[in-house]
C-alpha cells in the first residue's frame, strides 16, 4: 500500500491537468466562446487549491499522526508550481499572443499580475530547491527559503481578489482554509515554545 | 398575409451563420421555408412579414415564445439594418448560442454562463416602466404602452466589454430618443438614471452573500449622451424576444461605451439635473468611470484596452483586434466630449 501512493497520487493530481489538455484537444468547443480565459481560471485555480493542499499536509500530520503525508508534501508542491507554470504559460500564449511588450507592461502596471507574478517567483525558487540535494547545501536556510511559501499563497489569494469583479465568495473560501492551516501553526508554534519553556 | 412556418424544422435545415454571411443564400432558404410551411400548415412562431430581409435570425430550435401576445405582434414589422455604418457593420456576427449563453448579468450569479443557465423562473410579462424626476409626463406605465408608438428595428453593433473581450450583436430596439421623448424632460433634465429590476425569487446572484453590488444595478447617462441617435433600446435580438440573461425585456445599447453602461431588465428612469451614481463607479471609482468610454489609451487597472478578444475565439487561431476609440464610434459621437479630457473622465 505504502509503495502505490506516491504512483496513485501523482495519477490524481495529474487528472485536472489531462482533462484540460483533453478538452483543448478533443473537444475545445466544451470551452465555450472565449476559451482562453476559461483555461486561465482553471489553472489558476488548480494552481492555489496544489498550494493549500500542500499547506495542509503538516497539520494533517501532526492531527493524524500519519507520516505519509509529510512524504507527499515535495510531490503535491511540485504540483502546485507545475500548475502555476501552465497558468503563466496560457496567459503569455493564449491571452497576450507572445506579445513580450505588452507582458512587461502588464507586469507592471497591474497590481493584480505583479502580485501573481512574485508569488510563481516564490515557487519556482521553492520547487528549484526541492531536490535533496539542495535541501542539504542549503542546510538552515532551507528551512526558512520554504517559509516563503505562506506568503506565495497569501500573494495568490490577493491576485484572485483582485480580479473578481463582485462576488468574492471563491476568494473568501481560500482565505479562510489559508487562515486556518496558519491560525493552526501559530497555535502549535505558541504550545511548543510554551513546553520548552521554564518548569516553574 | 400572416406567414406560418413549420415548428419542427431540423437545426440543419437553417444555418444562422450562413444567414448573415450570404443573405442571397438566406433568401433562398427562407423561400423554402414558407413553400414548407405553407404545406405543413403546423403551428409555430409567425414569422415578420418583412421579417426575412432581416440580417440575421435566431436558430429556429433556439427561438424563444412571445412573453405575451402582444409582443407577437409588435415583432410582426422590425425594420432590417441598412448597409452602411453606424447602424450596421459587416463584420462576422457573434453566433446566438454565444450571444446568449456568455454574459455578464450578477444578478444571475458570477460565471458568464450563469446567466443563461439560472435565469429560466425570470418573469417578463407583466412589466412597468417607472418614470420620474424632471418629465412632464412622469409615472407607472405598462411596456406595452410604452412601446406602442416606437417602430422597432434592426441594427447592428460591435460590443466592447471592459474585460477586453468583444462581439458583433444584431439587436432589435428603438432609439432612445424615442423612448425619452414621449415622457416630455423639462430643461432641467440634464441627465437621465436607469435601474435594473431586483426580482430577488428569480435572481440567485442577489441573495448571495459574497456579492458586493448593491442592488439595484444603476447605470446612467448624459442628456445629450441620451439623446444621441446611436443610443438604442433593445428589445429583441437575432430578430428574436431578448432572452433575460440578454436583459429581457428591454435593455440599454451604448455601443461607444464599455458594457456595462448598457444596463439591462430596466424597470425605471429617472431624469435628473445631477450625475448620477452608478453602480461600479460607486464600487470602485478608480476603475470604472462615469463615462466609461471605449478608449484604448486610457489604462484600466485590471484589463489592458488597446486589444480585444472578439468572440468566439479558439485557442490556435485567436482573433485579436485593436481597439478603437470610441468603439469605432467616433464619428458620430466624438463632439459630445469636445474640449473634455479623456483621461480624467474615463
Amino acid at each position: 500500500m505504502d509503495k502505490f501512493i506516491k504512483p496513485v497520487v501523482f495519477l490524481l493530481a495529474s487528472l485536472p491537468f489531462l482533462a484540460m489538455l483533453g478538452q483543448v484537444l478533443l473537444r475545445p468547443e466544451t470551452l465555450g466562446p472565449d476559451p482562453a480565459q476559461e483555461l486561465a481560471i482553471a489553472t489558476g485555480e488548480w494552481t492555489l487549491r496544489f498550494l493549500l493542499l500542500t499547506l495542509a499536509l503538516t497539520p494533517l500530520r501532526f492531527i493524524s499522526g500519519a507520516v505519509v503525508f509529510v512524504r507527499l508534501r515535495r510531490m503535491l508542491g511540485l504540483f502546485a508550481l507545475f500548475y502555476a507554470t501552465v497558468h503563466l504559460l496560457v496567459w503569455v500564449s493564449f491571452l497576450l499572443g507572445f506579445r513580450w511588450f505588452a507582458i512587461a507592461e502588464e507586469l507592471v502596471e497591474r497590481p493584480f499580475i505583479t502580485v501573481g507574478f512574485a508569488a510563481y517567483l516564490i515557487l519556482l525558487a521553492l520547487g528549484v530547491t526541492s531536490p535533496k540535494v539542495m535541501v542539504r547545501r542549503l542546510g538552515k536556510n532551507w528551512k526558512r527559503l520554504h517559509r516563503l511559501v505562506y506568503v506565495a499563497a497569501i500573494l495568490g489569494i490577493v491576485h484572485l481578489l483582485w480580479i473578481l469583479r463582485t462576488n468574492i465568495g471563491e476568494a473568501v473560501f481560500y482565505g479562510a482554509v489559508l487562515a486556518i492551516l496558519l491560525g493552526y501553526r501559530a497555535y502549535r508554534h505558541s504550545r511548543r515554545r510554551g513546553a520548552t519553556g521554564p518548569a516553574s | 398575409m400572416l406567414i406560418k412556418k413549420p415548428a419542427d424544422i431540423k437545426p440543419s435545415e437553417i444555418t444562422p451563420e450562413s444567414v448573415y454571411r450570404n443573405r442571397r443564400k438566406f433568401m433562398t432558404d427562407s423561400a423554402a421555408l414558407v413553400v414548407g410551411g405553407a404545406v405543413a400548415g403546423t403551428a409555430g412562431v409567425s414569422l415578420a412579414q418583412n421579417g426575412d430581409q432581416l440580417k440575421a435570425r435566431a436558430p429556429v430550435t433556439l427561438q424563444r415564445t412571445a412573453p405575451a401576445y402582444w409582443w407577437g405582434e409588435k415583432f410582426n414589422s422590425i425594420k432590417p439594418a441598412p448597409d452602411s455604418e453606424p447602424f450596421f457593420t459587416g463584420e462576422a456576427l457573434t453566433p446566438y448560442q454565444d450571444v446568449t449563453r456568455y454574459n455578464n448579468f450578477y444578478e444571475f450569479g458570477m460565471d458568464k454562463g450563469d446567466p443563461s443557465s439560472n435565469s429560466d423562473e425570470f418573469k417578463v410579462d407583466p412589466w412597468s416602466l417607472t418614470v420620474s424626476g424632471e418629465v412632464a409626463k412622469p409615472g407607472t406605465y405598462n411596456l406595452e404602452d410604452v412601446l406602442k408608438p416606437v417602430d422597432l428595428e434592426e441594427r447592428i453593433y460591435r460590443l466592447r466589454c471592459v474585460e477586453a473581450w468583444s462581439m458583433v450583436i444584431p439587436w432589435v430596439g428603438f432609439p432612445l430618443a424615442d423612448l425619452i421623448k414621449q415622457f416630455e424632460p423639462t430643461a432641467k433634465a440634464q441627465y437621465v438614471e436607469f435601474e435594473t429590476i431586483v426580482q430577488p425569487e428569480t435572481m440567485p446572484g442577489i441573495n448571495s452573500r459574497f456579492a458586493i453590488v448593491d442592488w439595484p444595478y444603476r447605470e446612467g447617462l448624459r442628456m445629450d449622451e441620451a439623446m444621441n441617435p446611436l443610443a438604442f433600446m433593445a428589445v429583441g435580438l437575432y430578430g428574436d424576444f431578448l432572452p433575460p440573461q440578454n436583459g429581457a425585456p428591454m435593455r440599454l445599447v451604448v455601443p461607444w461605451k464599455y458594457g456595462f453602461k448598457s444596463i439591462k431588465s430596466i424597470v425605471r428612469i429617472n431624469f435628473r439635473e445631477t450625475q448620477p451614481n452608478t453602480t461600479w463607479n460607486d464600487l470602485q471609482a478608480n476603475e470604472y468611470g462615469f463615462y466609461a468610454n471605449v478608449n484604448p489609451e486610457v489604462h484600466h487597472p485590471r484589463w489592458r484596452q488597446d486589444m480585444e478578444r472578439r468572440l468566439p475565439q479558439t485557442l490556435f487561431s485567436r482573433q485579436y483586434i485593436e481597439t478603437r476609440l470610441f468603439n469605432g464610434y467616433g464619428e458620430h459621437v466624438a463632439h459630445l466630449y469636445d474640449g473634455m479630457d479623456l483621461a480624467r473622465n474615463y
